[in-house]
């Protein structure tokens, strides 16, 4: 069997078999059978909707974890830059460098330096004219899994430039066996994540055969060892001089990424639920005129990452005085503007659509199958109450064609039909007596 | 017994419902998703349909748009109660609008929206009095 994919996972011995997450999963990957979530695999985008709503703590954003650092000779941190917004007043990008550097990193690259390269690389992209408009970005992984599953037809929106963590994790490797005459082989590029849908790109990439990344650690778990080193005295009041840009560190936040890209019209949205309103509008045809939309799965954008420490709105508050505190420099260096115009910050395959919501491979039998999903919606209750274990009675009457449900996981019907059973056992009972008349019946 | 190889669905379309505007539109796509139209056909049916229901939101006094969907053909009937298109080959022109300020100031009336359908559809006809519109649009699949 093909090791599971998905960052988002179930804890079965928590899972108390509540509707909670079906009913909030953007793709309705989620069911509930035999008392306990089952995630279908195809449809889980990892947008860790589900992590955030489950009331016991079920559902996980599964990570590599510090442990994951041994397999490797030499270890590279590349931090994403909603981490430097987890820390308490005035601490510097710099001094969680260094933090990062005395628990056991031989070097630190910032994932904020990829994304001031990927707005270069789209800045061009966007000139050239050689994109449909508008053109989407690809930097959220939940949401390139989103189009891909359910608006097959904005693929071709899609950038084609590179996430910045795969940038940086390109760069950081070349530069360190650079410097350090090391194998590439020996050195490991671990990417510390606000989000478990990034865990999924590393172990599965998409638009690349290969992640640059060797492994991933949650925010939350690395938060404790770095907020720690920062309290000790000895720590450098500035640390290592940050490479990055404010506007790459601004990527962290909802409206980061858009901004970058001044001079074009563009929009941002946040939140998995808002990005399919949006898209849906994209998809007939209205917003033509626009050159760029920035869209991110988490609320707030990445500082709302599942993964993530502080509270988002707390973490942007921080993310601005961390910004303020950033020497005022805009020019970036020539050689990351000679990376961002080469081919190694595009992606090298094209993205297929997945699809997960058709009935047949055959349309006959497909639109009989729809046909026969129409019938049972009317038959069922129309309450969506998810007590079968569907999110909605129209994802049951689906499941049930398909044959992964029946007809009496309706509680309703279920009552419908006890009740007819009830009635028919009166009615037998009626009948065998009438064999046998009694005194009071006859009257 | 009705022929299975066809799907038959029904919306009602409310005059000046902006709140419920492309509803229908959603609907006809999450059919065609289920299956399995390409994504080309996709993209062409979700604008001309979304179109073409705005324009019936807009303009008509309502009515009933219907599809008709077989393995080789997706037939979309835009069918409304009036008051008509007065020159039917005026409103396929660009730019041309009866779309009243009010919404103009919506963001809807530019008068592009007949050419529009055209260009993503594989047959168009058009049948318009003042007792209402039939627009049908034919995409082959």
């Amino acid at each position: 069997m093909r090791e599971y994919q998905h960052s988002v996972r179930l804890d079965k011995d928590k899972c108390k078999g509540c509707t909670n997450c079906i009913k909030g999963c953007p793709t309705q990957a989620i069911r509930v059978r035999g008392g306990k979530a089952n995630i279908i695999a195809e449809r889980c985008i990892d947008c860790g909707e589900c992590v955030r709503v489950c009331p016991h703590h079920a559902k996980i954003a599964v990570t590599d974890g510090f442990e994951s650092l041994e397999r490797f000779r030499y270890r590279i941190a590349i931090p994403a830059p909603s981490f430097y917004a987890q820390f308490r007043k005035n601490t510097s990008i710099g001094m969680i460098l260094d933090a990062l550097i005395n628990i056991g990193f031989d070097d630190v690259f910032e994932v904020a330096r990829g994304a001031d390269i990927v707005t270069e690389a789209t800045r061009q992209l966007l000139a050239s004219g050689n994109c449909k408009k508008p053109l989407i970005s690809s930097a959220c992984p939940a949401v390139v899994r989103l189009i891909r599953v359910r608006f097959p037809s904005l693929l071709q929106h899609l950038s084609c430039i590179d996430s910045p963590m795969e940038v940086a994790a390109d760069i950081a490797r070349e530069a360190f066996c650079k410097k350090r005459g090391a194998d590439g082989k020996d050195v490991g590029v671990f990417f510390i994540t606000p989000c478990a849908a990034k865990m999924t790109s590393v172990l599965s990439p998409l638009g690349r055969v290969k992640s640059n990344v060797d492994g991933t650690i949650s925010i939350v778990d690395a938060f404790a060892r770095i907020n720690a080193e920062i309290a000790r005295p000895k720590m450098r009041r500035h640390g290592k001089a940050s490479g990055s840009l404010s506007s790459g560190v601004g990527w962290a936040a909802a409206g980061g990424e858009e901004q970058a890209l001044s001079g074009y019209s563009h929009l941002s949205v946040d939140g998995i639920h808002n990005i399919i309103r949006l898209f849906e509008e994209v998809e007939n045809g209205r917003f033509a005129d626009l050159d760029f939309i920035e869209a991110l799965s988490c609320t707030g954008g990445c500082l709302g990452g599942p993964l993530t420490f502080e509270n988002a709105y707390v973490a942007r508050m921080r993310l601005s005085k961390v910004i303020e505190d950033m020497p005022q420099k805009t020019e970036m260096p020539t050689e990351a503007v000679e990376h961002a115009h080469s081919a190694r910050a595009r992606l090298s395959q094209e993205i297929e659509p997945l699809r997960v919501e058709h009935l047949d491979d055959d349309m006959e039998t497909a639109i009989a199958k729809l046909g026969r999903i129409n019938e049972l919606c009317e038959l069922l209750p129309g309450l969506d109450c998810g007590s079968c274990g569907s999110p909605d009675c129209r994802t049951l009457a689906e499941d049930i064609v398909r044959g992964d449900a029946v007809e009496l996981d309706c509680i309703f019907l279920l009552k419908d039909r006890v009740r007819y059973l009830a009635q028919e056992m009166v009615k037998l009972a009626t009948v065998d007596s009438a064999f046998e008349p009694n005194d009071e019946e006859r009257g | 017994m009705a022929s299975i190889n066809l799907l038959h669905k029904e919306y009602v379309i409310e005059q000046g419902n902006f709140l419920k505007a492309g509803e229908a539109s959603s609907a006809i796509k999450q059919i065609l998703r289920q299956l399995g139209v390409s994504a080309g056909v996709l993209r062409r049916v979700s604008i001309a349909s979304y179109e073409a229901e705005l324009n019936m939101v807009i303009h008509s006094f309502g009515g009933t748009v219907s599809a008709d969907i077989s393995p080789h053909a997706v037939v979309l009937e835009f069918a409304d109660t009036g008051p008509g298109i007065e020159d039917v080959e005026l409103a396929m022109q660009d730019g041309y609008s009866t779309a009243s300020e009010e919404i103009r100031n919506m963001g809807f009336g530019a008068g592009l929206g007949m050419r529009n359908i055209k260009r993503c559809c594989d047959g168009m006809d058009i049948v318009s009095s003042a007792g209402g519109t039939k627009l049908t649009l034919t995409f082959l699949v």
